[in-house]
């Protein structure tokens, strides 16, 4: 297809989006849902199996009690209702990446339901609808081989790899959500970001979505203002926040080109692409939804003790939202400071980096000033940018001790962010710290004076401003590492002027 | 009129990755039909105070503590493998099939 896509303004004048999110997050509970093999990443090939797992004849399914509470636990923090006996289903397809022929599901009976999630995009707030929260297992890893890159087209035949088959996984399946408009980019993401959140304050999963354990299937669908909601499709493979955005917007101004030109968008799974940013088709969904539920007879249904519930709930954690929001009060921010640190990313970095030592204006200052800058030039996440909470309160402490100026602590910490080890260590490895002998700054300040008599007369006479100039040549010999204010003090001193 | 069609058997036949020939088609098709009206018999006598019976215990809650067991060695897992390479599972190849979300 060689059509010029039109520009994004252009779609949203003219089609309402209608988008829905289903979220897949890997549980970090120490066994998998239906046996006691350990969820543990990187063992060799078919090393965390058991015959439950492997689907072995005669084997039985035993739901594992902290993944059915880690499910409770995220439905009530989604301000689901949790139901009082639901069951588990079979989904049955027939695909290797799980050896029973089935995968263990939920289908009519979720454990959770009806719920919403508030977030704010732009400061404005939005409550997404959760249609349903579900327990799972996960899927076996296939390894195509035969074909030129590993893809499943011209494969000859496949590898199978059962580790991650019966990873206890919760999909969360967000209502539809019309009235975006031109927002619905923003809206995915704010809602994939902030649920991620809420996750990882729940410590439920480790929530990375880079390494699957946080997954996101992603509904879009256009349609003109008044008629009927559009037909959707499903992109799968988006794999970060920013995805998530770009998805949404790709397949936005793909689906207007298409009905543009008088086309229909077909039902069916489309795959993200992260390097250009665009989706492709993937099977018609049309053909592909036969999976036969029925309830699990290995499995009994799971009744969840209404006192067990209560004291889930009454034990919730602070959720993301009302924490940042007293982190902003304690802070002392306004709304404006707050989202700009939001945007970055930086809230629980500065938060560390409080607790490790140091004031919430040093932190904010260092992770939104230099380590932000570097993170978007380099175009890393802020997290993964190389310093870590603990590093940048002991930089904070050196310049504070006066053993490095705001200069040399933003030179330590290229080299920190170089991983070259701890901010003191740097200092000392690179010798870095300030000049504060006395001995060797007045011996420098006499050698600035001594080969500046024309302008150490000036200052004498009077010309307080005139001493900038032998700052600047102290600053000199000492390589930039004396304090500034020091070296000044000293010349008049030494000059015999007031300051 | 037939409780399943013989294009719904064929269907379900696809689905599960089952090679019929056109005369099993029949058969099968009688068969299950056979089947099918016999459950919808059943189904008439069906009272409605009766609650559908998914599991035969009336048990509920049958949960494990997330404890670490033990698991089979890579060669007892393979053991029973029609074939197996890199120590994986071999199978033959997958296109265009369905996986599930």
């Amino acid at each position: 297809m060689t059509t010029t896509l039109p520009a994004y303004d252009e779609v949203v004048a003219r089609y309402e989006p209608v988008i829905g999110l289903e979220t897949h997050v890997e549980l970090g509970t120490n066994t998998k849902m239906f046996c006691g093999c350990p969820t543990d990443f990187g063992g060799a090939p078919n090393t965390r199996v058991c015959p439950v797992c492997l689907g072995l004849p005669g084997s039985l399914p035993v739901a594992n009690r902290a993944a059915v509470e880690a499910t409770i636990r995220i439905g009530l923090a989604l301000n689901c209702s949790i139901a009082q006996w639901c069951r588990f289903a079979r989904k049955n397809y027939y695909y290797p990446d799980m050896p029973k022929n089935y995968q263990i599901s939920q289908y009519d009976e979720p454990l959770c339901v009806d719920g919403y999630l508030d977030v704010e995009v732009n400061g404005e707030p939005v409550r997404i609808s959760i249609e349903r929260v579900h327990m799972e297992e996960d899927t076996g890893k296939t390894l195509h081989v035969g074909g030129a890159t590993g893809r499943i087209h011209g494969a000859t035949e496949s590898l199978v790899d059962y580790n991650r088959a019966g990873i206890p996984l919760v999909e969360i399946v967000t209502k539809p959500i019309p009235g975006a408009g031109a927002m619905a980019p923003e809206v995915a993401r704010a809602y994939v970001t902030e649920l991620r959140d809420v996750l990882r304050s729940l410590g439920v999963s480790d929530v990375r979505m880079e390494e699957g354990s946080l997954r996101c299937d992603v509904n879009t669908s256009l349609n003109l203002p008044g008629e009927q909601w559009g037909t959707r499709t499903e992109t799968k493979n988006v794999n970060s926040l920013r995805s998530v955005e770009r998805a949404v917007r790709s397949e936005m101004i793909r689906q207007a080109s298409v009905l543009a030109a008088g086309g229909r968008i077909t039902q069916e799974t489309r795959h993200f692409h992260e390097d250009t940013g665009d989706t492709t088709s993937g099977r018609s969904k049309e053909t592909a939804t036969d999976y036969r539920y029925f309830p699990e007879p290995d499995l009994v249904p799971i009744a969840p003790d209404p006192t067990w519930v209560a004291e889930l709930k009454a034990a919730l954690p602070e959720l993301p939202r009302l924490h940042r929001r007293r982190l902003q009060q304690e802070w002392g921010l306004s709304d404006l400071d707050m989202q700009s640190i939001l945007n970055a990313g930086a809230v629980e970095l500065i938060e560390a980096t409080i607790a490790a030592g140091t004031t919430p204006t040093a932190a904010r200052k260092w992770w939104l000033g230099e380590l932000s800058r570097r993170a978007n030039e380099t175009g890393a996440e802020l997290a993964d940018i190389g310093a870590t909470p603990e590093q940048v309160a002991e930089l904070q402490g050196l310049v504070d001790a006066g053993k490095l100026t705001d200069k040399l602590a933003r030179t330590v910490l290229e080299h920190v962010v170089a991983g070259e080890g701890s901010p003191a260590k740097i200092m000392a490895d690179r010798n870095l710290e300030v000049v504060s002998d006395t001995g060797a700054l007045t011996a420098a300040v006499d050698e600035a004076i001594a080969a500046n008599p024309a302008i150490a007369d000036k200052v004498r006479g009077g010309k307080v401003a005139a001493a900038g100039a032998l700052v600047g040549a102290v600053m000199k010999t000492t390589r930039g590492q004396a304090d500034a204010k020091t070296v000044r003090e000293l010349i008049l001193e030494r000059l015999g002027v007031q300051g | 009129m037939a409780a399943i069609s013989r294009e719904e058997v064929a269907h379900l036949a696809r689905l599960s990755r089952l090679a019929v020939t056109e005369e099993e088609l029949a058969t099968l098709a009688g068969q299950l039909d056979v089947i099918l009206q016999a459950v919808a018999q059943v189904g008439e006598v069906t009272a409605a105070d009766i609650p559908p019976t998914s599991h035969s215990v009336p048990l509920t809650n049958v949960l494990r503590d997330d404890v670490v067991a033990s698991c089979l060695t890579p060669e007892e897992a393979l053991s029973g493998a029609p074939d197996a390479a890199e120590q994986r599972f071999r199978v033959p190849r997958i296109l265009d099939e369905d996986v599930a979300s």
